[in-house]
């Protein structure tokens, strides 16, 4: 069963209250055309709790200054609330300990810092990065970077028609080339979950190390990096009801010490001269430069605020909706769902035959819903697909089952009138 | 549904959507050739043009798209043939000057044209409208070579 199955088993959906829930998001009261907001974009980014945003506001009203650097009060009320966050980020993805998170701006930092620190100085020309069909361009990208600057070479494990991974395929291109496995946990386009567990394993068995980009499956399922073991799990605190501008990178501690640093500047040195600079310790090595304090601040409480409402019970509630959703969506003449994956979270691409994406994204927000168009930053998969863009609609802990229908009833309106 | 959309989404917008007038037709002697796409939309369109002694005589165009860069491409082939070139180049001019605000004034000459005035109160539309006539402009430059973006 794969972890996020798992989580869901064990979750307790009746003591979900998504009508009460929902009032902790105060963004959510309020029309947008004359109709009540239904945010149907978490996929691109989530909304604040009032926990989340009231934390920001204390830091900067009570308890701001820069951190580990003031013997002062405030820098050490600072300094404290910003470890704390690591530590509840620690908790949160089960990490073996809280040198391992490194705070970066987002998910696409966490994964240049792993290709310029980790795979630059180790790949020869020849060598190999593996990576997948379904990837956003951020676990792409940075990757090509690297083999320009290296000579290695990317390989691509493709992905069947429902929009799940080969893993046959992926069985034989891991080789004695590969030095690295990258792939996203959760599809940001088809809500694949992906089997990380067995793909890790595979790896692993070959001394190959994985990264995970945990953009999209943070805020759906409970991570444990250890269960996983994965060598590199990146997020951002954006699409876990966070801040926007603060991220994480997980990485095993054996690995980031033999990393060198990624920026170089303040807070990532020990003693500093012309001749010769010596490095800090964990996590500080990989933060040079102010960090985003409130940020990390923000993030910590919205870990808080998610391990009150529980993340299976989260979890259960999403598969809910996605499974409402599915039904529901059909019922739209000519809509196909694209991803039609055994396991998957709470997003759902679609096209309407006749419909452009952009046509219906720009219809329905006249009916206050919020949906995506486009090639959803992975443009690879896209044109993988056969597309020129879809919709998505991707959902959250305070989305509805009544949302989903006004959902569909948007959809009905624009498809008469554009066909 | 609000007025502004009624003006996007105008009657003839959507049936040249449905029905593109010049669609999949590429002229048999198209002496100027250009494509436009703009990779975040995925929306893309090639155009070519028969122009004889300064005259467009045939145009026609194909692609994907949504229905208001489609519908501007189909109301384009139809407002062009028969034009001269000077007189495409002006029609350009003052629809760029319509679709983003420029000059709002040129409205009253643009005829059947003036329907791609509803996307002046979607920003994040206006692109669409604009592709097919920035490829008109570069097919009519003979830039065959460069794929033309309003993005």
């Amino acid at each position: 069963m794969s972890p996020l199955a798992e989580n869901m088993s064990r979750t307790q959906p009746s003591a979900f209250d998504v009508e009460r829930l929902r009032r902790d998001f105060p963004i959510l009261d309020q029309q947008v055309h004359g109709h009540p907001l239904i945010y149907l974009d978490n996929g691109a980014s989530s909304q604040k709790p009032l926990a989340v945003i009231e934390a920001i506001d204390h830091c900067y009203r009570h308890d701001y200054a820069n951190v580990h650097r003031g013997v002062h009060t405030l820098s050490e009320r600072a300094t404290l609330a910003f470890e704390q966050a690591r530590g509840k980020v620690q908790g949160f993805i089960n990490a073996a300990g809280s040198e391992e998170i490194i705070f970066v701006r987002g998910t696409t930092e966490a994964i240049n810092l792993v290709a310029q620190s980790y795979a630059r100085p180790r790949l020869q020309p020849g060598d190999e990065i593996l990576i997948t069909e379904m990837e956003h361009h951020s676990n792409i990208v940075p990757w090509q970077l690297v083999c320009e600057q290296t000579g290695a070479l990317l390989r691509v494990v493709p992905i069947n028609e429902l929009g799940e991974l080969r893993l046959e395929r992926y069985a034989e291109l891991l080789n004695a080339r590969t030095k690295l496995v990258a792939l996203t946990h959760i599809s940001n386009v088809l809500g694949t979950v992906n089997p990380v567990r067995e793909i890790i394993d595979q790896a692993h068995a070959r001394g190959v190390p994985v990264l995970l980009d945990g953009a999209q499956a943070i805020p759906h399922a409970l991570i444990d990096v250890q269960a996983l073991d994965c060598d590199f799990y990146a997020f951002s605190g954006h699409k876990l009801y966070g801040p926007s501008g603060i991220g994480v990178l997980y990485g095993k501690r054996a690995l980031l010490e033999k990393m060198p640093p990624y920026h170089g500047g303040g807070e990532m040195i020990r003693t500093v001269s012309f001749e010769k600079t010596t490095y800090n310790d964990l996590p500080y090595k990989f933060e040079a430069g102010t960090p985003h304090i409130a940020g990390a601040i923000g993030l910590g409480a919205a870990i808080d605020y998610l391990n009150r409402v529980g993340m299976t019970a989260i979890a259960a509630h999403e598969q809910q909706l996605l499974t409402y959703a599915t039904e529901a969506l059909s019922t739209v003449k000519d809509l196909r769902i694209i991803g039609q994956a055994r396991h998957k979270a709470s997003i759902v691409s679609f096209v309407i035959a006749g419909v452009h994406p952009h046509d219906i994204a720009t219809i329905v927000d006249q009916h206050g819903i919020a949906v995506r168009a486009g090639h959803h930053c992975a443009m690879p998969l896209i044109k993988r697909l056969g597309l020129p863009a879809t919709a998505r609609a991707s959902f959250a802990l305070y989305n509805t089952t009544e949302e989903i229908d006004r959902l569909v009833q948007a959809l009905e309106i624009a498809r008469k009138m554009l066909t | 549904m609000s007025d502004s959309m009624r003006e996007l989404y105008e009657e003839t917008i959507l049936d040249h959507n449905r029905r593109p007038r010049n669609f999949r037709h590429h002229p048999a002697g198209a002496n100027r050739i250009a494509h436009g796409h703009n990779p975040l939309c995925g929306d893309e369109l090639s155009l070519s043009l028969t122009v004889e002694d300064g005259v467009i005589k045939d145009i026609g165009f194909d692609g994907h798209g949504c229905a208001i860069s489609t519908a501007s491409a189909s109301l384009m082939t139809e407002a062009l043939k028969g034009k001269t070139v000077a007189e495409a180049e002006a029609l350009f001019g003052k629809v760029h000057a319509v679709l983003t605000g420029a000059n709002g004034n040129e409205i009253q000459s643009l005829g059947k044209l003036r329907v791609l005035q509803g996307v002046r109160g979607y920003p994040m539309r206006v692109k669409c409208a604009s592709l097919a006539w920035h490829t008109l402009h570069a097919a009519l430059a003979q830039q065959q070579d460069e794929t033309i973006s309003t993005e």
